[in-house]
């Protein structure tokens, strides 16, 4: 089977492409720079650029999106023109060559607004009330996809939604954890102790294979709906910078922002940064102080049943494979 | 049948009968119909338009003949709109509701005529005449009612005993005594100018009436309820219907509410009484009235629920549920009626005088006991049989009753000591301690007995015990139950508010008490005759209403002869359930259940005449008399337990030359810690028990131990049970050790007694324990147990009379609201309550196997994991109290650690040692704990706390 991974040069991508190598699929990618994945086709382009999409898909049995502009802040054209319109351009592309199977990467955030999460499934996405410009235009795509499924001569189309994705090599959780901490500006929001489910990087290719399985063995049970994929074991935000830290050998946060305070902040630093476009990202927006003060954990029983997948690598078992990769720091969590 | 779609003017005194409109929430248009009827009161020869509700086309679409109707009547001021859920509802359970409004009032004609309750009623019936409800071959009628319709429906009811299949009442009353004072409320709406102003030119009475409501009504609900009486004059009727309540002897609808009240009395179809305690007009004064002139009604009090009833709690069901089992099944197939009889038919089972000829006490006795030297208590109680009275009738539950004050009876010429008491409240009197020979206690069981019958303590009365433990209450005890009263026993543990709701749950008609009961009875408005235990000052007796002293009574009492004995079947005593699970609820055994607790103690603990019983756990020194053995109470606070000493336990033991040795965990735990004490005298005294029993909650194998440790020669026994059936279980301290060596999940609480079961029902996905009864090892699910000493029932809560027998195995069983498993020993263990198992997305998860394994980690004194988020889908979390917390934070002071999340070190060791994974680890400084035996974790409490916190909410103190 030939597979096409988009965005195989970031942490879930790269996995989700050696997964599928691992098992003998012809891997090709497409994302703006060489995938570092061994065993695979790279075509490097943009999502935007419609010929590169052309090229990447064209023979090609089964796509597993995963580009997308995920960074916190940013121009809200940017979002639309790669989230939303590059999906359209890869999901056109997919039905004039014949893909029979198509995989949306999606993320939690397309269902719902800052409340607390607590044991919900998949709810269906809504850009109209999706946080901040990724989740509005992610929901979109989504919708975009989901809505192509089962259509002529299109593929059928399922979502998966993993939450929280982090591991060894994970630039945009672990990394960002260390360093604040490592900096010591890594402030706990409110008591750190709302629940979050997280999926281990393994857990979430292995789901997101499993997807692509199930749409060719019982598309009619998958095809059209949106999974979350998580490791089904919440913890406490606390629990969880305490463990990366641990993992990575620095000191756990000890200090506390109010999380009203910290939500205002990040409003503020949001509205700073909107005006001075092309400076790094902002330290604080609105949505990951909601994001790490209120609880986001999810009914995995749909999922695990329908995909016929569950998660192999704890939580626990994930940290000492954290703490490995930062040099086998003694600190990792015990159990 | 649709009515005039006029709509008089507002102004107008008179109006016609109108339906409803649409729109209105919870009742379809097309239920709502009107008839013109001829007037009986006015006798003009003219015609009232009635509105009423009636689902009959319901029935029609579905093909149904009816079983039979249900004729509803609202009170004041309601209307029909009041009875909506049953008339959507009812079809389906194959029953027609009509339900009228009454003339006057809700969306029937505006006469200007004035209605008295004799009127009402011959109203009603011609309502039903003209509908054919009441015709020749008219279906049987089930009459309900609500408020003052309550006794308009009974006004029916006692006038069509031909037709009447059954009588259903929601809050309502039928009788007041005319020396009771009237609700203040109702006394208010009567008062001369503020009547009118209240009830008809303003809408305050009906205001009042529709804000009575627990939770508060909707505002599109309220409107409803006003839409008939939106001016003055449509609210006439509300006026009318007030002043014609009977409250002065002289009022003329007194002589047809008295010929109501009786008429009551002598029905004797199934009655249903679905009641809200807070009412502040239909208070539990009523119930208990109605209850004694309906005594085969089944009773549900709603806690928390109040005078609209029926828009407080989902009372539909409930009535549909008592049609198809108690009414249906007394309709014959022709269609006649037949009473339903007022004993259970359960007890069918049990009946034939033709059964063993042994004992109750032997025939219980079948499995083999280990200690095979029990024939002696068995003769000593059955020698004692026959009672003196011999009015006794044949039991219907028992081959051969022994009433529970035949060991007293049977040692009535004896002058050795019945009670020995050395608590402080025996000393007081100026002795090292008090003795009450056999004799001398059975002389004053006769004459309190003959004494209270004397004052109007009649057979079926309830009697509230409100005396510390000691031989004056164990006299009172024995004398209540020799002539048929019904003793109600709530401990000061569930405090003021509990005792209150206690109290008032059952309303004793006396209350028998010392001046700390005396002045709480007074100060919270307890119901109940007044009787002081002690002699009091006149002017503390006036103070505190004290109409009867016991010295007194108990002196009248001298040498008059005793009222009959009760028989088996009847009611013997109330005891209340510690409220750690919910409200405290009232438990009603027969004296046929209580006989049988006896037998099952006398033979399991293998009592007999000269075993003697010390009592570290007061309320054991009840049982002393029943089981023909001298029993003493220890020097210590008799209501403070933890008070009692190794010391005292010995002298207790060397004065009464007892072998067996009843105590509770916290009495225990201080006489492990002061046997320090102990003189080679005293050690040897402890030397010659031969049974010791920790009884009342969970007590470790380690301080099982150690007790036993100072009482070498005894067997130490922790047994299982609870209110319902106080002993279900048992095991002994080499069983908890054996069952230590094969860890299981949950606490191994032994074996069935004998003449006890234990079946367990398995939990499904949901928690729910929907499987079939079975003895299947290691099966997690709801324990169940039959025994002869189980209770007969709650006290008026039908329901959950309902909910305990649910699917159960045919016979007497009781689901416990335990949850565990039965292992291949056939051995119990206990896992935790039915309330407190996790539903997790792996399935149903019980918390003490897990909460075991926390316990064990070095720090933690105690745990509970509890299950955090949507049923189905939860997450377990353990909550642990740190083990310095008590000892570093003395009363008063912080504690030494703040809740919230436990610290890392602390939550890795946690989560190393669960056999579950779990999503946190907090610490609770203070675990939420149940105040009779602050032992049972409030887990409920607890899941809630942690959810908040889990959820990214504030972080306080569970």
């Amino acid at each position: 089977m030939t597979v096409l991974v988009t965005g195989a040069s970031g942490l879930l991508g790269g996995a989700v492409a050696r997964a599928l190598v691992a098992r003998g699929d012809d891997v090709r990618t497409l994302q703006r720079r060489p995938s570092g994945v061994a065993g695979t086709t790279d075509v490097t382009g943009s999502l935007t650029d419609p010929a590169a999409v052309a090229r990447a898909v064209d023979g090609a049995d089964a796509v597993v999106h995963l580009a997308a502009k995920v960074s916190l802040a940013g121009e809200p054209g940017a979002f639309d023109a790669v989230n939303v319109e590059g999906t359209r351009t890869l999901l056109d592309a997919a039905e004039r060559s014949g893909v029979a199977r198509f995989v949306q990467v999606s993320s939690p955030s397309v269902a719902h607004a800052g409340s607390s999460l607590v044991g919900v499934g998949a709810d269906p996405a809504d850009p109209a009330r999706a946080r901040g410009d990724y989740a509005r235009t992610k929901a979109a795509a989504e919708l975009l996809a989901l809505g192509r499924d089962a259509a002529a001569h299109g593929p059928r189309v399922v979502a998966v939604r993993p939450h929280l994705v982090w591991g060894p090599g994970d630039t945009q959780l672990v990394e960002r954890v260390v360093d604040r901490a490592r900096r010591g500006t890594l402030p706990l929001l409110g008591h750190g102790a709302a629940l979050i489910d997280t999926i281990y990087v393994n857990n979430a290719a292995d789901g997101i294979v499993a997807a692509l399985d199930r749409l060719a063995d019982a598309p009619d049970v998958v095809g059209g709906n949106a999974y979350v994929l998580t490791n089904g074991e919440p913890r406490t935000v606390a629990d969880l910078l305490a463990g990366i830290c641990r993992a990575a050998g620095v000191e756990p946060p000890r200090r506390r922002v109010p999380a009203a305070a910290a939500r205002a902040a990040g409003g503020l630093v949001e509205a700073v940064w909107r005006v001075r476009p092309g400076a790094d990202e902002p330290p604080m927006t609105r949505f990951l102080a909601e994001q790490l003060s209120t609880a986001h954990w999810f009914d995995q029983r749909a999922t695990r049943a329908d995909l016929r997948w569950t998660p192999s690598v704890s939580v626990d078992e994930g940290m000492r494979r954290l703490a490995e990769h930062y040099g086998g720091a003694a600190q990792g969590p015990r159990g | 049948m649709t009515g005039p779609a006029t709509r008089p003017g507002t102004d107008a005194v008179t109006r016609d009968a109108d339906t409803v409109p649409p729109g209105l929430p919870g009742l379809d248009p097309r239920y709502s119909h009107v008839l013109a009827v001829p007037d009986e009161s006015s006798g003009a020869g003219g015609t009232t338009g009635w509105h009423y509700l009636d689902n009959r086309a319901d029935l029609a679409a579905r093909g149904v003949t009816p079983v039979g109707t249900v004729l509803a009547v609202h009170g004041n001021p309601t209307w029909s709109y009041l009875w909506r859920d049953l008339v959507r509802t009812a079809a389906d359970a194959g029953w027609r509701v009509v339900a009228v409004d009454q003339p006057e009032m809700g969306l029937s004609a505006r006469t200007g005529a004035r209605r008295t309750l004799a009127d009402r009623v011959a109203d009603l019936g011609a309502f039903t005449d003209t509908l054919g409800l009441s015709g020749a071959d008219a279906g049987p009628v089930v009459t309900l009612g609500h408020d003052w319709g309550g006794v308009v429906s009974l006004g029916w009811a006692t006038r069509h005993p031909d037709l009447l299949a059954g009588v259903a009442l929601l809050n309502t009353a039928v009788h007041h005594g005319d020396d009771d004072p009237i609700p203040a409320p109702l006394r208010l709406a009567l008062a001369g100018p503020v009547h009118r102003l209240g009830t008809s030119t303003t809408r305050a009475f009906l205001d009042t009436t529709l804000a009575l409501a627990h939770p508060r009504l909707p505002d599109d609900v309220v409107q409803a309820y006003r839409l008939p009486y939106r001016t003055a004059a449509a609210r006439a009727g509300i006026e009318q219907f007030v002043a014609d309540i009977p409250a002065r002897p002289d009022h003329p609808s007194r002589p047809e509410l008295d010929r109501v009240a009786a008429g009551v009395a002598a029905l004797d179809v199934p009655a249903l009484l679905l009641w809200g305690p807070r009412d502040p007009i239909f208070s539990d004064r009523y119930l208990d009235d109605l209850v004694h002139r309906l005594p085969q009604a089944r009773v549900h009090r709603f806690a928390g629920a109040g005078h609209l009833l029926a828009e407080d709690v989902d009372w539909a069901p409930a009535l549909l549920r008592w049609l198809r089992s108690s009414v249906v099944g007394s309709l014959s197939p022709s269609g006649a009626l037949s009473p339903e009889g007022s004993a259970p038919s359960r007890t069918d089972a049990f009946t034939g005088p033709g059964g063993p000829s042994t004992s109750g006490l032997t025939s219980v006795r079948e499995a083999p006991d280990p200690s095979g030297s029990c024939t002696g208590s068995a003769s000593s109680v059955s020698s004692a049989a026959p009672g003196s009275g011999g009015a006794s009738a044949p039991s219907a539950s028992s081959p051969t009753f022994v009433p529970i004050w035949a060991g007293l009876d049977g040692r009535a010429d004896d002058g050795g000591p019945a009670v020995l008491d050395m608590s402080e409240a025996g000393r007081a009197r100026g002795q090292e301690y008090l003795t009450v020979s056999w004799r001398a206690l059975d002389r004053q069981v006769r004459r309190i007995a003959a004494g209270l019958h004397g004052i109007g303590v009649r057979h079926g009365d309830r009697v509230s015990l409100l005396v510390e433990p000691g031989p004056t209450l164990t006299a009172l005890v024995y004398a209540c139950l020799r002539i048929g009263a019904v003793v109600v026993v709530a401990d000061a543990g569930l405090g003021a508010r509990g005792m209150t709701r206690a109290q008032r749950g059952a309303w004793p008609r006396f209350v028998i008490a010392q001046r700390k009961g005396l002045a709480a009875a007074r100060a919270l408005g307890w119901p109940g005759v007044r009787i002081s235990a002690d002699p009091l000052p006149g002017a503390v007796r006036r103070a505190l209403g004290v109409t009867h002293e016991l010295v007194d009574v108990a002196r009248a009492g001298e040498g008059v002869a005793l009222p009959a004995e009760p028989g088996p079947d009847d009611e013997a005593a109330v005891l209340f359930t510690s409220g750690s699970t919910g409200p405290a609820k009232g438990v009603v055994y027969t004296h046929a259940q209580l006989a049988a607790l006896r037998d099952a103690l006398s033979g399991h603990f293998d009592v007999g005449p000269e075993t003697g019983l010390v009592t570290g756990f007061a309320p054991f020194a009840l049982l002393g008399p029943a089981l023909g053995t001298r029993s003493v109470t220890p020097v210590m606070d008799v209501s403070a337990p933890r008070t009692l000493t190794a010391r005292a336990v010995a002298d207790a033991v060397r004065a009464s030359d007892a072998r067996i040795v009843f105590l509770s965990p916290a009495a225990i735990l201080n006489v492990v810690a002061t046997a320090d004490e102990l003189d080679p005298g005293d050690r040897a005294a402890l030397a010659r028990v031969r049974t010791f029993l920790s009884t009342g909650a969970p007590i470790s194998a380690d301080l099982l131990g150690l007790a036993a440790d100072l009482m070498p020669a005894a067997t130490a026994h922790t047994p299982y049970g609870m209110t319902e059936c106080l002993l279900v279980t048992d095991i002994t301290l080499d069983g908890v050790r054996a069952a230590a060596s094969r860890p299981d999940d949950g606490v191994c609480v032994g074996r069935p007694v004998a003449g006890g079961e234990v079946l367990v029902s398995a939990l499904d996905a949901d928690g729910a324990a929907t499987g079939d009864p079975s003895d299947a090892p290691g099966m997690l699910g709801e324990v169940l147990v039959r025994a002869g000493h189980l209770k007969e029932r709650y006290d008026r809560l039908w329901l959950t009379d309902v909910a305990a027998e649910r699917d159960t195995p045919p016979g007497r069983w009781h689901r416990t609201g335990d949850v565990g498993h039965l292992d291949g020993g056939g051995r119990l263990w206990i896992e935790g309550r039915l309330a407190h198992v996790l539903t997790t997305a792996d399935g149903p998860l019980a918390p003490v196997g897990p909460e075991q394994h926390v316990e064990r980690v070095p720090g933690v004194r105690r745990a509970a994991v509890v299950g955090v988020g949507p049923a189905g889908r939860q997450q377990a979390v353990a909550v642990v109290e740190p083990v310095t917390s008590r000892r570093a934070a003395p009363r008063g002071a912080s504690p030494a650690r703040r809740p919230g999340l436990a610290p890392h070190d602390l939550a890795d060791a946690v989560r190393a040692a669960s056999p579950v994974p779990l999503a946190a680890v907090l610490v609770a400084p203070q675990m939420p704990t149940d105040v009779r035996h602050n032992s049972k974790i409030d887990r409920a409490r607890l899941a809630a706390w942690a959810d908040g916190i889990l959820a990214g909410g504030r972080v306080s103190a569970p």
